[in-house]
């Protein structure tokens, strides 16, 4: 199914020929205890066809009745991407048959969405763009196919399929953007950091997992070129369903590829939709898209319009969490970041649990560098989320707080986050238990000082004819001899003071 | 005993109960007779639960004996309409394509009958998935007319109006979108309520069109009407277009009704529902209905509601909308008939023979009439015009309930036609509807109770009141004074003038 | 007609749409009265005939189904799931 035939043109050449309109189209599954329009639960991984009623399963004469947490869920989202709340609006049938499609309509929202005409800026490289944003809308989810024979898992060439629809009717938000223009050759990055913020803004709101792999975030990628300069729109692809933040930035760069291939040998792009592949960033042909698509929209005569009072828009309001960006900016400033630090540790997803560590009483620099180096290299060798590696800001603000008193050094704090991820306690009781306190006792340090200037009696000269620079030698010597559990800073004053 | 039992009214029934004078399981064994001795001829059964039906009787009378009692009605036997779910007893809304479906819920009225210890006896036949004005259209076979057993019994509910006026039931539950319990109650003797859009649920009711459908009684008297709908309605949380206020004194309304007095009322004769195609003996027993008003008090008037003309093709634009998208669940995936065809089918292929096998006439024509009216193009010109005229028929009444109380009119134009005479004749079939369509458009209840015999056919004519919306007390109101003067006048129910059908009376 | 079949995936054959055609340019020259009515711009349309707004459920779970009532109507089932013939065609 990949696309060997394809001619694909080098993105330079792309970008220098053609001006690329993206547009984006997230589904966003909320995290309500139910489902959009019946009581059952609407929670992930439940045992196939479990979380069903007549409602959501679509049996005859089963009626909808809309959850107030997934509308107020909505309206935080359109507040927080600065759109319009509508004063009145109604659900809408799309109607088209699908075998995951309970009711063989979804029920959804058409010409009139709880959210319009907002915008989101994000950041690329420095540089500001403004992601207008058209709608976000309520919806079901559908059931879950898997299909058995043929090619294992692939719906092509299957002998039949298996369905559980304990996934329909989960609530969800469509967030569609307008045509985004004037991105150039930032076009797959400008994408991508849509993407991550609009997924930075869904944890903020604390509305959904917001888990990308899991499919609680999901988004369509548009794509289109037209000549350079043209001020046309071309013709668009719609690449379905892409699951990762890398696979955003890879599916635009591969399509604006594929389009470019086709418009330079005088063709003409299909209007279709087409699926990404993750193995080697290509995308193939989904269905066309024909004028035969006609899904007879119609107001939703079994739900009654949805008319969120001024009042209750401007609790939700209220509610808000400060806007991702302006956060960011907040907390540079706040913590003394270089623009590279801040970035990195933005990057890392470690924001949230570097502001836990510094409100912890962690200065903000160490509280980076525990999170962003020791921490970051565990948990990649883990192959976890920073999140999930097991270590609270608490302990790692503990931990810091040990070494600000001089009671373990940076070396040894590396051994306390081992017992922490091995479970072995707090801080204090890893110390106690592997005996990794610095030595304090001034007789047994001086001892071990006099004995590294005994057995290295050449360095010892050099430093008393002031070569101050040889005395990390003996001080290392020191170190080793006290199995590394001295202040390093004390023994290189009790050397200077010896040899002075 | 038993011949005694099934002509009394449900009131006399519950009273006969309360007093110790029966059993439960004595009037639903009584019921359960005459179904087995008539039904074969009337039809109105597509499914009887004899054994079910006996036994939540005798769960009633256990209760009764105890002193616990849920509700007057305990233990009242009642005949449901085939296309409201019924957990454990087939639904097939007279459809092949859900030939054997044995749904795993109740419907919140099903609930309600059952919570209150009705006895249920079966379910009734009907068109399919309600549409027609006949139940001709049944899958199943038509029901037959108990006053004439070669002519239709109304439609869409023609077999719980049928079953009420042959004594196979006291009371029955019906499904009006378009006069479904109206027209079938005119062309049978029978008393049939509409209510008020959002005044019973339609949870589990099986959707023709979901802004038009209402759950309502299907009984001999308007008395019955009344404590059938005080026990059905009322707020459901599962309807999100149910009105949520509390269920009006229906049965109050029937009893003051029934002293005679309408002075002071005022009445409107809506002047679009007459003229030509409306049959004489039918407009015959209108006016007399109407002179038996200002006897009893009431201050007639003509009114005009101009837009109704258009409420016909409103209607069969706003229904098939609604029932195409509302029937496309009927796919073969989850649950009903699943028809293969040859070779390797896909899932599609499967979807559309089967629907194309489990589908009758009537169905396929609105399904695609509704996917027309719906269509990218079309919308604006069908759909959107169809749902502005339905405001102007909304103002219509809005306008006319400034200066009237109830609206009046003949339920049906005609009486009951022979089966088989409009069949391949939709439109024909579709002005059975006229005079009944425009308050489903509105949202507004109304009433048919008998009103006498046509002189030309000796058959039952229906007469319709109408009131604005959440009024439906005065449905029962001018009903029951209606029925109480011409049941004097006829000197009894009209039911005693049908024929005698075979076996025990 | 053939078109409108295939939206409303009904598989009819020549004569059945031969028997429906006929029917249904009556109906619909029938309801095409409905532009006589003129040109309703100021009109608001109705889908709704009693006016409610903001119905909404507490976000609380309530039992539903089983599985096997669930999947109690199946025509097949497989593992718990609703068995159907192979999809043609991609989800949306």
């Amino acid at each position: 199914m990949t696309a060997t035939t394809e001619t694909l043109v080098p993105f330079d050449e792309v970008v220098a020929a053609y001006d690329p309109a993206l547009g984006l189209e997230i589904h966003v599954e909320l995290n309500t205890n139910t489902k959009m329009f019946c009581g059952c639960p609407a929670t992930f991984g439940g045992e196939p066809n479990t979380q069903v009623c007549p409602t959501c399963l679509g049996l005859p004469g089963a009626m909808p009745v809309v959850n107030g947490k997934a509308v107020e869920s909505a309206i935080r989202i359109g507040l927080a991407l600065n759109c319009e709340i509508a004063e009145w609006c109604r659900f809408a049938r799309k109607n088209y048959f699908y075998p995951d499609m309970p009711k063989n309509f979804q029920t959804s929202q058409y010409d009139e969405p709880i959210a319009f005409e907002g915008y989101l800026d994000v950041d690329v490289e420095g540089e500001t763009f403004r992601i207008e944003i058209e709608r976000a809308h309520m919806e079901e989810d559908t059931g879950k196919s898997s299909h058995v024979g043929g090619t294992a898992g692939r719906i092509h060439g299957a002998d039949y399929s298996l369905v559980d629809y304990n996934r329909a009717g989960i609530p969800l938000i469509e967030i569609v953007t307008k045509p985004i223009l004037g991105t150039g050759a930032k076009a797959p990055l400008v994408a991508k950091a849509y993407v991550s913020a609009i997924r930075d803004l869904i944890v903020a709101l604390g509305v959904s997992d917001a888990r990308m792999d899991q499919g609680s975030i999901r988004a369509d990628v548009n794509l289109s070129l037209a000549p350079k300069g043209s001020g046309a729109l071309g013709t668009r692809s719609e690449t379905k369903n892409v699951n990762s933040l890398r696979s955003v930035e890879r599916a635009v760069r591969y399509e604006m590829a594929r389009h470019a291939g086709i418009l330079a040998a005088g063709g003409s792009v299909l209007q279709e939709t087409r699926h990404f592949h993750e193995n080697d960033g290509t995308t193939s042909s989904g269905r066309e898209k024909s004028d035969a698509e006609d899904y007879r929209y119609f107001p939703e005569p079994d739900l009654v319009p949805v008319a969120p009072s001024r009042e209750w828009v401007e609790e939700l309001r209220a509610t808000l969490p400060e806007n991702p960006a302006a956060r960011r900016t907040r907390l540079q400033a706040e913590w003394g970041f270089s623009d590279l630090e801040m970035r990195d540790t933005v990057g890392a997803g470690a924001l949230e649990l570097v502001e836990q560590t510094i409100a912890a009483g962690a200065a903000p620099q160490a509280a980076r560098k525990w999170w962003l180096t020791e921490l970051a290299r565990r948990a990649n060798d883990t192959g976890v989320e920073l999140s999930e590696l097991g270590v609270t800001p608490a302990q790692v603000a503990e931990v810091q707080a040990l070494v600000d008193a001089k009671t373990i050094n940076d070396k040894l704090a590396r051994q306390v986050f081992d017992g922490l991820l091995a479970g072995e306690g707090t801080p204090e009781e890893i110390i106690a238990a592997r005996g990794l306190a610095v030595v304090s006792d001034e007789g047994a340090l001086s001892a071990a000082v006099d004995k590294a200037i005994a057995e290295n009696p050449a360095i010892a000269d050099k430093i008393r004819d002031g070569k101050v620079a040889a005395a990390g030698a003996l001080i290392g010597a020191v170190m080793k001899e006290m199995r590394g559990q001295a202040d390093a800073g004390r023994v290189r004053e009790l050397v200077l003071e010896k040899l002075g | 005993m038993s011949e005694q039992l099934i002509h009394k009214t449900a009131a006399e029934l519950a009273d006969a109960l309360a007093a110790g004078e029966t059993t439960s399981v004595e009037l639903t064994q009584a019921h359960l007779d005459r179904i087995a001795a008539v039904d074969a001829g009337v039809h109105a059964f597509l499914h009887v639960d004899a054994e079910g039906a006996l036994a939540q009787a005798a769960e009633s009378d256990a209760r009764r004996a105890a002193g616990e009692a849920r509700h007057l009605l305990d233990g009242v036997p009642i005949a449901v309409k085939d296309v409201l779910a019924t957990q454990g007893l087939p639904t097939t809304c007279g459809s092949k394509i859900l030939e054997g479906w044995v749904p795993p819920y109740d419907a919140t009225v099903v609930r309600r009958i059952k919570d209150a210890g009705l006895p249920i006896l079966g379910k009734t036949n009907m068109d399919e998935f309600a549409m027609g004005s006949s139940t001709e259209h049944s899958a199943y076979g038509p029901t037959r007319n108990p006053w004439d057993q070669t002519r239709i019994p109304g439609g869409s509910g023609g077999g719980s109006a049928a079953a009420v006026a042959a004594f196979e039931a006291p009371l029955a539950l019906g499904t009006d979108t378009g006069g479904s319990i109206r027209q079938p109650g005119a062309v049978t003797g029978t008393v049939g309520v509409k209510p008020t859009y959002g005044g019973v649920s339609r949870y589990g009711l099986v959707a023709l069109a979901n802004s038009l459908d209402q759950v309502g009684p299907v009984t001999r008297t308007v008395l019955d009407s009344a404590l059938l709908h005080e026990l059905i309605g009322g707020h459901d949380p599962l309807d999100s277009t149910s009105v949520d206020a509390p269920v009006g004194a229906y049965v109050e309304a029937a009893r003051q009704g029934a002293t005679g007095d309408l002075a002071g009322l005022r009445v409107g004769v809506i002047k679009e529902l007459a003229g030509d195609g409306w049959q004489a003996g039918v407009m015959a027993r209108f006016a007399e209905t109407v002179e038996l008003l200002e006897k009893l008090g009431a201050e007639v008037t003509e009114i005009s509601c101009p837009t109704f003309v258009h409420a016909m093709a409103t209607y069969y634009l706003i229904l098939p909308a609604e029932c195409s998208s509302n029937l496309a669940k009927f796919d073969a995936m989850r649950y009903g008939l699943r028809v293969v065809p040859e070779g390797d089918p896909s899932a599609e292929a499967v979807m559309r023979a089967t629907r194309d096998a489990g589908f009758g006439d009537e169905v396929k024509r609105r399904i695609m009439i509704g996917t027309y009216a719906l269509s990218s193009g079309y919308y604006d010109a069908y759909y959107g015009q169809a749902q502005k005229v339905r405001t102007l028929i909304s103002r219509d009444f809005a306008a006319a309930f400034e200066s009237v109380d109830v609206l009046v009119s003949p339920t049906s134009p005609t009486t009951a036609f022979p089966l088989g005479e409009k069949l391949d004749d939709p439109l024909a079939m579709y002005l059975q509807d006229l005079a009944t369509i425009p308050a489903n458009l509105a949202g507004v209840p109304g009433i048919s109770v008998p009103a006498g015999l046509a002189d030309e056919d000796g058959l039952p004519v229906g007469f319709q009141v109408l009131a604005p919306a959440l009024a439906d007390e005065r449905l029962y109101r001018v009903g029951a004074a209606v029925e109480a003067a011409l049941t004097s006048r006829w000197g009894g129910p009209i039911l005693a003038k049908a024929p005698n059908l075979e076996g025990p009376r | 007609m053939a078109h409108l079949a295939d939206l409303a995936r009904i598989d009819l054959d020549d004569a059945e749409l031969d028997h429906l055609a006929p029917q249904l340019n009556v109906i619909l020259e029938a309801v095409a009265s409905i532009g006589a009515v003129g040109d309703l711009d100021d009109v608001p349309p109705t889908s709704h005939p009693v006016p409610l707004t903001n119905v909404f459920r507490e976000d609380v779970v309530v039992p539903g189904l089983t599985a096997e009532q669930a999947l109690s109507g199946a025509p097949e089932a497989e593992d718990q799931r609703f068995r159907v013939p192979r999809i043609l065609g991609d989800e949306q």
